[in-house]
């Protein structure tokens, strides 16, 4: 089966910064990668890319097996791809329903929008969604009123309102509670569930492991390696991922000791 | 999730306390008006009682306040625009020149139209694609256009009394039965357009999006640079029609046309609540705030001041407006 993302020997130059240096990189069908790396590894950098936000320096980029160049954020929806973004990639002092269709409002004709129906839209998912109970917020509510937990939740339902069949999640469990965390992670299964596929990034190793059928681990803007999850044990990964922390390698040698001015 | 099922039309229960929250700087700017009308009234009564100075009114605040409407959207978008004076009188140029060449008025009218969309166009091309801040640019195109409308007409003013024989200019600037100026139409018509493109179409909504949070509309999928651009245009088109209905409605060009507007325009846009800090505004506050801009000139030398004084109190609203906004965004911080 022909993957449904395909980077070949993608590279990122922010200026001098090489963000990223010669990524492979898939995502096949029906499957949820999970992203692993040190802050300033280049996974967000790598997400931008798919997502078409950023443009590539080098190397090429496969939809269902087709090359695809100048990928446009338009572009990447049209190909089925949502994204939660690290940053949320909200507008303060809009109103929830203009943050859910930001981007591709709902219209009548001739570019007006029909903003009844955005109301509407946005009121069911508060309720059966987001769990919103509060009469306080509405749809027409600005939402830096909300607290950082909700403000995920607009991110997240608006990426799953779409009906995407990739969807990516750039550290989204960020500013969770444990309990929203845990119906975090059920989404990701539930993606699973339904057969699309996603690209998931955490901090949290466990969070990672519980959900992705395999790992992808970057390191300073290189792929250091990948483990089905099903063939390496949490521990094993922990351990591999210490050893590249500390020495850039799977196999480096790790002074278990206390060192100084490491 | 399906999106095929009917959804319940959602019907917002009315709260009179959200709505002033929600609507704050409208009613706000709504109160300093009626205080502001009736300090005027009892202060000059003579003047403020009689219909005379409402039909003044009329006819000489839209010339600015048409121009005030793209300014709104500029501002909500994060920019600012200060060569539209120059504009103005740039558009009028090419309409005597275009005239000369033709004698047709029709034509010469579109060709001030078209050269108002061209500069406009170019303001945004050198904030977005140069990546100079409209700030500086603005100034630099207002220079520059003044400097070519100068060269152009070498200095010199010139009558427009061609231009009452044809049907232009009682559509541009006629009276409604003798009594209700056409600019006064054009504006509501101009505020209707403007209100519905910033609250109803999507262009509109990227406008309120990207000046709220740039990069939060670029990673959603907004060219933020082409919204920049349009709406540079815009003003820059809306501001030669305005240098042309205030020319024909002396039915005279003089060179340093457009001078008087800009502190005027500006004030109206900043005192009718629209944050120099991008993100929020409303049309229905600049066109109020654009009746309180006109009105003050008029209400200084009823209650007796010299006119030395609007001046001072243009420059005092502007700075009180944006102070204010500063205020607000600091608490909410
Ligand atoms: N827009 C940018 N301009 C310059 N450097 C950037 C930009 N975005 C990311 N970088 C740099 O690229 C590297 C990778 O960043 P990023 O992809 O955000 O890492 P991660 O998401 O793994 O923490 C970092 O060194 C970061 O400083
Ligand atoms: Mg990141």
């Amino acid at each position: 089966m022909t993957n449904r993302i395909e980077f070949k020997n993608v590279s990122k130059c922010f200026g001098e910064v090489e963000a990223l240096q010669g990524v492979n990189f898939h995502l096949g069908q029906n499957e949820v990668v999970g992203l692993l790396g040190d802050n300033g590894a280049g996974k967000s950098t790598l997400i931008k890319i798919l997502t078409g936000y950023y443009q590539p320096t080098g190397g090429e980029i496969y939809f269902n097996g087709d090359p695809v160049e100048d990928l446009t954020v338009p572009r990447a929806r049209e190909l089925g791809v949502e994204t939660v973004y690290q940053e949320r990639a909200l507008a303060e002092l809009q109103t929830l329903w203009r943050n859910i269709f930001m981007g591709r409002e709902l219209t009548t004709s001739f570019g007006f929008m029909n903003v009844k129906k955005m109301q509407a839209e946005t009121h069911s998912l508060m309720t059966e969604s987001m769990g919103f109970t509060s009469t306080a917020v509405t749809p027409n509510s600005a939402i830096q009123t909300f607290s950082g937990g909700e403000k995920q939740g607009v991110a997240i339902v608006r990426a799953l309102y779409f009906d995407a069949d990739i969807i990516i999640l750039d550290e989204p469990t960020m500013g969770l509670s444990l309990k929203e965390t845990r119906k975090l992670l059920n989404f990701v299964r539930g993606i699973k569930a339904a057969g699309k596929s996603a690209v998931f990034i955490d901090h949290n190793i466990f969070n990672v492991f519980s959900v992705a059928d395999r790992v992808v681990v970057l390191d300073r803007g290189t792929v250091a390696g990948e483990f089905m999850t099903s063939e390496i044990s949490l521990d094993d990964l922990m351990d591999k991922m210490y050893r590249i922390a500390e020495t850039g390698s799977f196999e480096g040698e790790v002074d278990e000791g206390f060192s100084e001015g490491k | 999730m399906d999106n095929t099922q009917t959804i319940q039309p959602y019907k917002e229960t009315f709260s009179i306390r959200r709505f002033a929250r929600r609507n704050g700087t409208q009613i706000g700017i709504i109160s300093v008006f009626f205080a502001l009308w009736i300090t005027f009234i009892v202060s000059a009564p003579n003047t403020f009682l009689s219909p005379m100075i409402y039909k003044a009114f009329m006819s000489t605040i839209p010339f600015f306040a048409i121009m005030a409407m793209p300014l709104t959207l500029a501002v909500i978008a994060g920019e600012i625009d200060l060569s539209f004076t120059s504009i103005m009188a740039m558009g009028m140029i090419i309409f005597i020149l275009v005239y000369d060449a033709t004698s047709n008025v029709w034509v010469a009218f579109l060709a001030a139209l078209v050269t108002g969309l061209f500069a406009g166009f170019l303001n945004g091309i050198l904030v977005v694609k140069l990546g100079i801040p409209s700030l500086v640019a603005t100034i630099g195109t207002q220079f520059f256009w003044r400097g070519a409308v100068l060269v152009l007409s070498q200095g010199k003013s010139g009558t427009l009394v061609y231009t009452k024989e044809s049907l232009l200019r009682p559509i541009l600037v006629g009276k409604i039965g003798g009594e209700l100026p056409m600019q006064m139409i054009w504006l509501i018509i101009i505020t209707i357009a403007a209100w519905a493109l910033l609250n109803r179409h999507r262009f509109g909504a990227h406008i309120y999006l990207i000046g709220d949070n740039e990069n939060s509309a670029n990673l959603m999928g907004i060219n933020s640079g082409a919204v920049r651009i349009i709406v540079f245009s815009l003003i820059g088109v809306v501001s030669a029609f305005a240098g042309v209905i205030a020319s024909l409605y002396v039915t005279y060009f003089w060179p340093s046309l457009g001078d008087g507007y800009l502190l005027r325009t500006l004030a109206s846009v900043f005192l009718g609540g629209t944050s120099v800090f991008g993100g929020t505004g409303t049309i229905l506050g600049t066109f109020i705030g654009a009746f309180i801009i006109g009105s003050i000139e008029a209400a200084t030398v009823a209650v007796g001041l010299t006119g030395f004084w609007t001046k001072l109190i243009y420059g005092f609203i502007i700075v009180s407006s944006v102070a204010m906004h500063a205020f607000l965004r600091k608490r909410l911080k």
